[in-house]
């Protein structure tokens, strides 16, 4: 450590004694930070030693209606409502926020946490665009849904998404559906030849970090992929095949997802090979072999029994899960894509990317995280709870001079000091917006998620290659801002009809000022400041005795408002 | 627009007029409270009406990397060559692809690198690395041609309301470290532009947009982080454009149907179209994607069926275009894709991803017209003379709109990036 870095150090414990909110040397408090929660202390203890190393301060704690908001937003997918905000906010409980976490993840709001992970989890199994006719959101969403509601071990999750079988439709009338083949049904063809090229690709990103879709053509030109590693994954996807179906009682196409006998390209089934093409030509074989050198058997051959009782056989993408399940890049894989979901930035960048060209900037956090998880059985929602009751969660989003410095958007390495502004996704966004103006429609179910994927296409951007490859328009750009200025979703939430949100605010018996209060809290889990106050006062004002007009143009400004729109 | 501004405007007012008519509208709303009018305090300086020169670009975009050995750079004869005749084209000995018979037409106005050769054979990588002239680099976001031509050339048209850097039919790359003030402003290739009309009048729009302003200020002044400083100049943009006269511009439809129809009536060639509508306008750069490239089956068929003949009617179209309106001279036309496709033909009958030897095609602007610049081996697989990279092809085009190769740019982390990665300038482009 430097010497300033040094000094800092030692300013910082001084003061850290004294300042609210910065407890390391006030053992009652110290308690509470990590609520007996040993991986929570963990973060802490990295985190703080992170700081220290750079010579970094951090921020004060957020605010309790800020940190509210967050865990909201980043758990049930929603800004809370004002009865659940109120609620947190008047708790005097030392531990109130293990208490909301853990409320938030259980069975009160077990629906909506579903809701929030199923939506971040289509987008990074199949992507956003909608148009690969392969790919039946609803029944992927079906599937999600299940999961996220019952826990699923995220282990056992990966291997039903990697080894799954069956119908990929829920359609009425059309027998054998499994949603899990969703991740794979779109991914075993491209052009026309089925070669299983995305389902590699995508498997080995999501599931262990690794980019591997350059190695498809070459070796990797700056890390240790190798073209060969490529096709020896790719083997185990070729006993599956995505069967074009088509009938049942409504006449729908669907998918089907099989194991099959795999013959080998060379012929010899017993060694079921295929070939792969050299920069320069060569033709070159590939057998099953994982990333880590293990060799599983050649045949081609699914399980089976010889009439002498001998089994032969195999299947290859069961042995590829059962590998996946062991390799250490597996945990390590999710831990990082969920401290960059809750913290805004992962170990490393991107963070689906783990390869030995890209380290860590936590490497010893990322490990412990990676290591607990494991020993807790892949419980996705103890792993959420670790991060969001850790200290650098709980920090302001507000930087001081001792921390500005630490901004990852500069390409600096994040040291966590503070708490990173994001903006909301377009999920979380349409959530808010019906939470925040009180809509009482039922919010699970398919002809919801479908409206919502209605309103979701209008941002996507596909780039007309194989790979599915989208992007969004939902990212601060002007067509984001025209869609909360005149759009026909703010236009709803902003309506003034009887019964609505602003009517009810209107013509409640609260003050004035307590009505634009409200309007704060829903939208910004704030109220407002005097000078706000004012100008909304003025427009009151301005609407000659129409309040609910008033209340209306006051909403559509927090609404609009970089404070509602950013995750803070 | 229901501003009650736009339909019914007495002829000979000028476009700007009706944003003077808005801003009085705001002038009123400021006695409201505060005198916060503006998001950043820089949106409404009066538009000088005074049009000058401008240059402008457009990058016709072949999402997928499209297959040059088959378009610009034939080798008939060889084994590698597809089934595709060349032609003779209106260049002195420059030939391409029989099934661009239109564009042969125009070949005098266009030059044809043949020797590009690059790394970057996968999609997204090969995207980023076209449009930016570097490679991802996990720490810093790059900006992309259109921002940075946007950037250097928004000073030109302080009357452009509309947003300078334009994408039809895609979405183009961001504008990395430059900020969401150069974002790509996306629509699809009818000019729509979803969520435009403004539910309320324009006192009353001002009004809220002054409530808007002061919940915008305390955040930032809060200091959290660049975001939310960059939301209020969105915002800023975007109120610019709901009460423009400008967003006619996108109005492909206003043109007569014999100019429609020489574009073609395909999503492509209303992109062409709309990209000389807005050259006119002044809008500094204009990306019209046309995907579908990424033929690793089949190739042939889809070229000759499907792929070129649109991009053949429309190309040609709108260099002939701004060609005869005085417009090419000012204008630089890039076509290009991430990378071009293996001389090999594969098993399936299509072509894989090849970055090591392809062709693009420019024109227009600084450029010297109706040439060949390098050529590939006998079997297309590699460049056989001097190669040029990416950020050599965007120091070109850079240099062919005027804009000093000399320029840097301070990247967010404070470390000075040269515009175009220090690329060099391709000389055998200018005479």
């Amino acid at each position: 450590m430097s010497r300033s870095g040094w000094l800092r150090m030692v300013v910082w414990l001084a003061l850290a004694g004294l300042g609210p909110g910065l407890s390391a040397a006030n053992p009652g408090a110290d308690r509470y930070e990590h609520y007996g929660i040993p991986q929570v202390r963990l973060i802490n203890d990295r985190i703080v030693a992170g700081w220290q190393d750079a010579g970094l301060e951090p921020s004060a704690a957020a605010t309790d209606g800020e940190w509210c908001r967050r865990v909201f937003l980043d758990l049930v997918g929603r800004v809370p409502t004002v009865t659940e905000l109120q609620a947190f906010l008047v708790d005097s409980s030392p531990t109130k926020k293990a208490d909301l976490v853990g409320r938030l993840l259980g069975d009160e709001f077990e629906d909506e946490y579903a809701r929030n992970f199923t939506d971040v989890w289509t987008t990074i199994l199949v992507g956003r665009d909608a148009t690969n006719e392969n790919v039946n959101r609803p029944g992927l969403r079906q599937y999600l849904r299940r999961c996220f509601s019952n826990n699923i071990p995220y282990d056992r999750f990966m291997e039903e998404l990697v080894t799954a079988t069956g119908v990929n439709t829920n359609r009425r009338g059309v027998e054998g559906f499994n949603g899990a083949t969703n991740f794979l049904s779109g991914k075993m063809e491209e052009m026309g030849v089925a070669n299983g090229v995305q389902a590699t690709a995508k498997t080995a990103q999501i599931f262990l970090g690794l980019q591997v879709q350059c190695t498809q053509c070459h070796n990797h030109p700056f890390n240790k992929g190798k073209q060969n590693q490529f096709w020896e994954f790719n083997a185990f996807f070729r006993q599956t095949a995505a069967l074009r179906r088509r009938g049942g009682t409504e006449d729908v196409q669907w998918i089907e997802l099989v194991d099959q006998d795999f013959p080998g390209e060379g012929g010899n089934p017993e060694e079921a090979e295929l070939y792969y093409e050299l920069r320069n030509g060569l033709m070159k074989v590939a057998y099953p072999v994982f990333i880590d050198g293990t060799a599983i058997s050649p045949s081609g051959y699914l399980p089976g029994t010889m009439e002498d009782g001998t089994p032969y056989g195999t299947n290859r993408r069961q042995e590829l899960a059962k590998l996946i399940k062991t390799n250490p890049l597996f945990p390590f894989a999710i831990v990082n894509r969920m401290w960059g979901y809750f913290l805004g930035y992962g170990f490393t960048r991107p963070a689906d990317d783990l390869g030995d060209h890209n380290p860590p900037s936590h490497p010893e956090l990322l490990e412990g995280l990676a290591g607990a998880f494991r020993e807790q059985s892949f419980d996705l929602r103890e792993l959420a709870r670790w991060i969001v009751l850790s200290r650098p969660y709980a920090l302001s989003s507000r930087t001081t001079p001792g921390n500005r410095i630490d901004d990852p958007s500069l390409g600096e390495r994040p040291k966590f000091t503070h708490f990173y502004l994001r903006q909301m996704s377009a999920e979380q966004l349409y959530e808010s917006l019906l939470t925040a103006t009180e809509a009482d429609e039922i919010r699970v179910g398919e002809d919801a998620a479908k409206r919502k994927d209605r309103w979701l296409s209008q941002f996507v951007i596909a780039f007309g290659t194989d790979e599915g490859d989208d992007a969004t328009t939902f990212n601060g750009s002007i067509p984001q801002v025209l869609m909360m200025f005149n759009g026909d979703l703010v236009k709803e939430a902003t309506s003034t009809g009887k019964g609505g949100f602003l009517d009810r605010v209107a013509t409640s018996g609260l003050s004035p000022t307590q009505k634009i209060e409200t309007l704060y809290l829903a939208a910004l889990a704030r109220k407002p400041s005097a000078k706000e106050l004012k100008t909304a006062n003025a427009l009151l004002g301005a609407r000659k005795g129409d309040v609910v007009g008033a209340l209306q143009d006051v909403w559509w400004a927090v609404l609009n408002s970089n404070e509602f729109i950013i995750n803070h | 627009m229901n501003l009650g501004l736009g339909p019914g405007r007495v002829p000979g007012i000028p476009a700007w007029m009706s944003r003077r008519h808005f801003l009085s509208h705001l002038a009123g709303a400021a006695a409201l409270a505060a005198p916060a009018t503006t998001f950043t305090n820089s949106i409404f300086a009066s538009a000088p009406d005074l049009r000058k020169r401008h240059k402008s670009a457009i990058l016709l975009w072949m999402g997928g990397g499209p297959s040059t050995i088959d378009l610009w750079d034939l080798k008939p004869g060889a084994p590698t060559g597809g089934p595709f005749k060349q032609i003779s084209t209106s260049a002195d000995g420059v030939a391409i692809c029989e099934h661009l018979p239109l564009m042969a037409q125009q070949m005098h106005h266009m030059a044809i690198v043949r020797s590009m050769s690059t790394r970057e054979a996968d999609h997204m990588r090969g995207r980023y690395y076209m449009h930016t002239g570097y490679v991802p680099n996990p720490n810093v976001t790059h900006p992309s041609y259109g921002a940075v031509i946007a950037h250097e050339l928004a000073e030109q048209v302080p009357y452009l309301e509309v947003p300078p850097f334009v994408s039809v039919g895609g979405g183009s790359e961001g504008p990395g470290f430059l900020g969401m003030t150069w974002a790509p402003f996306a629509v699809d290739s009818n000019g729509n532009v979803r969520n435009l009309e403004m539910g309320v009048d324009p006192v009353r729009l001002a009004q809220r947009l002054e409530m808007l302003a002061t919940v915008e200020q305390r955040f930032i002044g809060e200091r959290r982080g660049g975001s939310s400083e960059d939301h209020s100049k969105v915002l800023d943009k975007t109120v610019r454009l709901m009460t423009s006269d400008q967003m006619k511009s996108f109005k492909v439809q206003d043109e007569p149907a014999e100019v429609r129809e020489r574009y073609g009536n395909t999503g492509f060639g209303r992109g062409c179209l709309m990209a000389r509508r807005l050259v006119e306008l002044g809008v500094p750069f204009i990306e019209v994607d046309l995907g579908g490239w990424d033929n690793h089956a089949n190739i042939f068929p889809t070229l000759a069926d499907q792929k070129l003949p649109e991009m053949d009617k429309a190309m040609s179209a709108l260099v002939a275009d701004l060609a005869d309106r005085g417009l090419l001279d000012d204008t630089v036309v890039i076509w290009m894709g991430e990378f071009g496709r293996t001389p090999n033909i594969n098993g399936g009958a299509g072509r894989d991803h090849w970055a090591r030897g392809w062709s693009v095609v420019v024109g227009g602007g600084g450029f010297k017209r109706g040439i060949v610049v390098g050529e590939t081996s006998a079997d297309g697989k590699e460049v056989a003379t001097e190669p040029y990279t990416s950020q050599d092809l965007m120091a070109s085009v850079l240099k062919a709109l005027g804009i000093s190769l000399e320029t840097t740019f301070t990247a967010k982390n404070g470390r000075p990036m040269k515009i175009a990665n220090s690329g060099k300038v391709i000389k055998e482009l200018f005479a």
